[in-house]
């Protein structure tokens, strides 16, 4: 690795750009010549000094204005209400209301889901989730010489507060007549969606990282769905799944089920949906995980088969441990992404039966639609909560795994 | 004889029987990714009637292929549409991928090369200003008055209060914030710029989308960049600066020369990210700067099932992509782009 990464700070120039602290520097400002040339040379110079902050500054401008001061506009505009105004629109201000008509109110069953009463299922579940946790707190508590309230614990109590809200929204909401909300469907969405691109991402990456002949053409081939436009994607899975036109209609005729409609079922649609996704996402899998296994070190596995290890040995010693920091990074980049997802509903069910297969940022853009800015902005910021939510739970992981590792 | 069939030569390459294994699941995956498309292809051949009466999967042998959808689409009724919006995503999406591969190369370069230590007082007295001027702005005070008196009061609030804090942020620090503005979701931010470029009269026009795709493609390349230039070795810019080159003159003659691959990709990468982009063209384009995944989400709910001219609109949008892609499959082998994820 190069160390010498930065500028040699004898060599040439200020090294340490301070804000609003330009240092003089002779070094740049040759004294010899005459007065013309020496003035050119000094405003060169002090351009060369400003060199620094003219290569970062636009990207900074452009990141801040249309990055970071949006987001705050967001927030102050999902604490307000739309009301068409003289020449426009005005903003009135109204506090955590919309916040509330999420949680609690009108938009409690479009954002949350309805829940259903409990059922015998619905307390084992729920209370295995809650044991799982508390035995999570106790061992942080007894093991760490933490005595006083330190952010680890206080992060921890937050996480284990936030997945116990979502396994009681989950649980009341899955069966016995509950519907799912658009957060739920959104997480049923991400995480169903990770496991199974994960699964066929390395499996199918260590059947071509193998010795095979033409594996250059699987690669080119598997990488293709990623690049292609998931609006496209979606119709072409609307396409593919229609039961009375589409290419599979002799197997749906052969099982009975051609008047069966999947778009009018809510769960069938999130698999058609679910189906897509994995289509298309596990590529991106396959190509780290590709990367990944063939930038494993040679020695230990010539070493392992000498020693008569069997693959699935091989796999587990040798081969998992020296993937799992790539993966986890690779799912987190992938559990950002997969949040988002708003071209698949839109386009292959219009939010499916109802409001069935709506996810966040579409519910976002359905309220946008319907003039509610308000709400629009409150169901982004739920979304924003979310994924920073999972992604800091992620990169804790992350940081545990390197931390042991050392 | 047989356990022969089960024995591999070395642990990379599989025995016979693994080998047979191998090539079917690979073979049925890619069938599985094939297929769709070729189902794509050859509905674009079909007319409403073959397409209604159940599914034909040959040409030449089950139906008669007709050129009837692809003469609608591109020279008949919907052709200026077509044609139209083809022409805005031609224009926008290279456009805005090569102004963020500007900006974002110099950053990253920046990053890389220079040490910043921007203390975090001034940056927090730079947004405050900066809010407080828009604030004002929004509530009508006119924005040359309002900019004026948040430069001077930056400069004030600097001078004095912003040197009290020490404390300082490194370049890590600035690359993990643009890096992760990636998190955000863009329906976070869509609303206040739908709004910004509403008043100022951009909406629906290449410089808005532009501008916005080149914002939210910018964390993609400066993290690409970033592990990319660091693979250039510090000792060429040296000896160029003791010759008297100027920073800017080593970054143009002898970076960028040198970090050609690693922009092609980066470049090839991002035109398929604002390629295929969806969300942030529906709110901020509505007729004139269409691009074409609107207009297929668009024909979605107006022509429905009429699944023959919607091939064919899919296949313009995505064959371009393939090809891209094609191409990029031989940078991301050669560890180009991948090494960013590792880091």
């Amino acid at each position: 690795m190069n160390l010498k990464r930065k500028w040699n700070t004898n060599a040439h120039g200020p090294m340490q750009i301070r804000l609003g602290h330009v240092p003089s520097d002779e070094a740049m400002n040759p004294e010899s010549q005459e007065g013309e040339s020496s003035r050119l040379r000094t405003v060169l110079a002090s351009v060369e000094r400003l060199a620094a902050p003219i290569f970062l500054l636009p990207a900074v401008l452009a990141l801040l204005f249309l990055s970071v001061f949006p987001l705050i506009a967001s927030l102050y505009a999902s604490l307000t209400r739309f009301k068409i105004a003289k020449g426009g629109f005005s903003l009135a201000f109204v506090g955590l209301d919309n916040y509330k008509k999420l949680f609690l109110g009108s938009e409690r069953t479009h954002f949350l889901g309805s829940f259903a009463p409990s059922t015998a299922a619905t307390w084992i579940v729920f209370g295995l989730v809650v044991i799982t946790l508390t035995i999570f707190l106790a061992r942080y508590l007894s093991n760490a010489r933490v005595r006083r309230a330190g952010s680890g614990l206080i992060g921890r109590i937050l996480l284990v507060l936030g997945l116990g809200t979502l396994a009681w929204v989950f649980t009341h909401t899955l069966w016995n007549g509950g519907r799912l909300g658009t957060v739920t469907v959104t997480i049923v969405y991400v995480f169903v969606g990770i496991f199974f691109q994960y699964i066929l991402g390395l499996m199918l990456a260590m059947l071509t990282v193998q010795n095979l002949p033409g594996r250059r053409f699987f690669r080119v081939v598997f990488l293709l769905p990623m690049m292609i436009t998931p609006v496209g994607v979606a119709y072409m899975f609307r396409m593919l799944t229609d039961t009375s036109k589409g290419p599979f209609t002799p197997i749906w005729q052969a099982m009975g089920l051609t008047d069966f409609s999947w778009v009018n079922n809510a769960w069938g649609a999130r698999t058609a949906i679910l189906i897509a996704d994995i289509w298309q996402w596990t590529p991106f899998m396959f190509i780290v995980l590709v990367a990944a296994l063939e930038s494993q070190p040679v020695e230990p596995l010539e070493a392992a088969t000498v020693d008569g290890a069997n693959h699935w040995q091989i796999f587990r010693y040798i081969t998992w441990p020296a993937i799992l920091p790539v993966s986890m990074t690779l799912i987190l980049i992938r559990l950002i992404e997969a949040f988002k997802i708003i071209d698949l509903p839109n386009v292959m069910t219009n939010g499916g039966p109802g409001t069935a297969t709506q996810s966040l940022t579409y519910h976002a853009f359905i309220n946008w639609r319907a003039l509610d800015v308000g709400g629009s902005a409150a169901v982004a910021y739920m979304l924003l909560f979310l994924v920073t939510f999972f992604s800091m739970i992620f990169v804790n992981l992350i940081r545990q795994q390197t931390v042991e590792k050392l | 004889m047989v356990r022969h069939w089960f024995q591999s030569k070395s642990y990379n390459t599989p025995s016979p029987v693994g080998k047979v294994l191998s090539y079917l699941i690979l073979g049925f995956w890619t069938l599985l990714i094939l297929f769709p498309l070729y189902w794509l292809v050859i509905t674009s051949f079909k007319i409403s009637s073959q397409v209604a009466e159940g599914p034909f999967y040959i040409p030449f042998v089950d139906f008669k292929p007709s050129l009837d959808a692809w003469k609608y689409i591109l020279v008949g009724d919907l052709s200026n549409d077509t044609l139209r919006t083809f022409r805005n995503t031609l224009i926008v999406a290279p456009t805005s991928a090569l102004l963020a591969l500007m900006l974002g190369s110099t950053a990253s370069y920046a990053l890389v090369r220079f040490e910043y230590r921007p203390r975090v007082g001034a940056i927090l007295t730079f947004i405050g200003c900066v809010g407080l001027s828009i604030l004002a702005i929004y509530f009508g005070v006119p924005w040359q008055i309002a900019v004026a008196v948040a430069i001077v009061v930056f400069f004030i609030v600097l001078l004095t209060i912003g040197r009290r804090f020490k404390r300082a942020l490194g370049n890590n620090d600035i690359a993990f914030w643009m890096i992760s503005q990636r998190m955000l979701p863009p329906i976070a931010v869509v609303i206040p710029i739908y709004i910004l470029f509403q008043r100022l009269h951009l909406l629906d026009t290449y410089t808005a989308l532009i501008i916005t795709y080149v914002a939210s493609n910018l964390p993609i390349v400066i993290w690409l960049m970033r592990d990319y230039i660091d693979t250039i070795p510090i000792e060429l810019e040296e000896c160029a600066s003791i010759d008297g080159a100027s920073r800017f003159r080593i970054f143009w003659s002898i970076v960028l020369p040198l970090a050609i691959p690693g922009l092609v990709a980066t470049f090839l990468f991002v035109l398929v990210f604002t390629w295929n982009e969806y969300l942030l063209a529906l709110f901020l384009s509505s007729a004139n700067s269409q691009t074409l995944p609107l207009v297929i989400a668009g024909q979605n709910a107006t022509r429905g099932p009429q699944w023959w001219n919607m091939s064919v609109l899919i296949l313009i949008m995505i064959i371009p992509v393939i090809v891209i892609a094609i191409i990029l499959e031989r940078y991301i082998t050669r560890g180009l782009l991948i090494g960013a994820v590792k880091g």
